[in-house]
């Protein structure tokens, strides 16, 4: 799996306190692993420091899936 | 009553309520973390504290300047969490609307609303990685009742008051707990510059009969900052011997 991803799986965990195995790429991070409007811009300010990338709000709502994410960050890094 | 070893940072710390505030967190073995852009008496104060068991840290800090603030906070982060932070510093600039200038009424905002702000929104997200913190921000009754000559004052401690009600709601489900305490009429340097008669006035108003001291502010404070207020968040506690009711 990507570093983006692994990167993000830990911050789940760690932030959030969810369980590994429910993390996947498909996973909806709002309904699938109860995240709430706090838990994502935490999630993003850790995400755009550690790949020196911005995440601009209005595209909050397209990043549904932990999938969403990591595509969004790798597309921005022209992986 | 409070934990011991908590670190605590007081903005306007040196002098009138807010040293008022550092005295009475230094009884509880504290990091006090001081930020103030006047240093004058902080050595005299810095023992006090120190024959009280906590240590205290001063920075020139003036909290209207965003940018100051955030490596300020960032400097402390570093090496510590902040457990608390007191809102305390604040300015007046007294004049009747007709005659108040622009810089009056932007200084006093930029204080009193935008630093409070600036401190916030800087410290906000450690304490929420934390899922723990307490911000008590210093209002006032003049923001609650109004006053003759004090539109700028009133409406910065009125925009604190729902500030601090509006965090509360962001912030609560972290555990994090944000109040106002609105004093009335304290006896600082800010309330020296009062006439006699003024403060005669006044007085008469009060049901307690007296002027409140910087401590009856700070007891409030380290109450609402301990595990005795775990349930109070988003409210205005006035301390102005029963003035405004
Ligand atoms: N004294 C009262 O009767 C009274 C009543 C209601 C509310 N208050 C509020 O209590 C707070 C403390 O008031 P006080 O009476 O102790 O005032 P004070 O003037 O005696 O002390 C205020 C402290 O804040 C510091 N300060 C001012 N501007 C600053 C800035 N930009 N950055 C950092 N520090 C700054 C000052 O240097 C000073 O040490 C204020 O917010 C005030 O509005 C006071």
């Amino acid at each position: 799996m990507s570093k983006v991803f692994e990167f993000v799986k830990t911050l789940l965990v760690e932030n959030m306190q969810i369980d590994e195995s429910k993390i996947n790429m498909d996973a909806n991070i709002i309904e699938d692993l109860g995240a709430d409007s706090l838990d994502i811009m935490d999630i993003v300010n850790d995400i755009e420091k550690e790949f020196n990338v911005t995440i601009p709000q209005d595209q909050y709502e397209n990043l549904r899936t932990v999938g969403d994410v990591v595509n969004f960050v790798e597309d921005k890094l022209g992986k | 009553m409070l934990n011991k070893g908590l670190n605590i940072l007081v903005t306007g710390g040196v002098r009138g309520i807010g040293k008022a505030i550092s005295l009475a967190f230094s009884k509880y073995e504290s990091n006090i973390y001081i930020w103030d852009i006047n240093d004058n008496g902080f050595d005299e104060l810095k023992s006090t504290i120190e024959s009280n068991g906590s240590k205290v840290f001063f920075n020139k800090v003036n909290i209207a300047d965003f940018a100051q603030v955030e490596k300020a906070v960032n400097d402390i982060l570093e090496s510590n969490n902040i457990d608390i932070v007191i809102n305390n510093a604040g300015i007046t600039k007294d004049n009747l609307l007709m005659g108040m200038k622009e810089d009056e009424w932007d200084s006093v905002i930029t204080v009193n609303l935008k630093g409070t702000f600036n401190v916030s929104k800087h410290i906000i997200r450690s304490m929420i990685k934390k899922r723990s913190g307490c911000i008590i921000n210093i209002a006032s009754v003049i923001g609650l009742m109004g006053n003759k000559g004090q539109a700028n004052y009133a409406a910065s401690k009125a925009g604190i008051i729902g500030f601090t009600k509006s965090l509360a709601k962001e912030v609560g489900s972290r555990n994090i707990r944000v109040n106002a305490i609105a004093p009335g009429f304290i006896e600082t340097e800010m309330t020296l510059k009062l006439s006699e008669d003024v403060i005669k006035e006044y007085s008469k108003m009060i049901p307690l009969k007296r002027m409140g001291k910087a401590d009856d502010v700070a007891d409030l404070c380290v109450f609402l900052a301990s595990d005795m207020a775990k349930y109070i968040t988003g409210q205005v506690i006035n301390c102005d011997g029963g003035m405004l009711m």
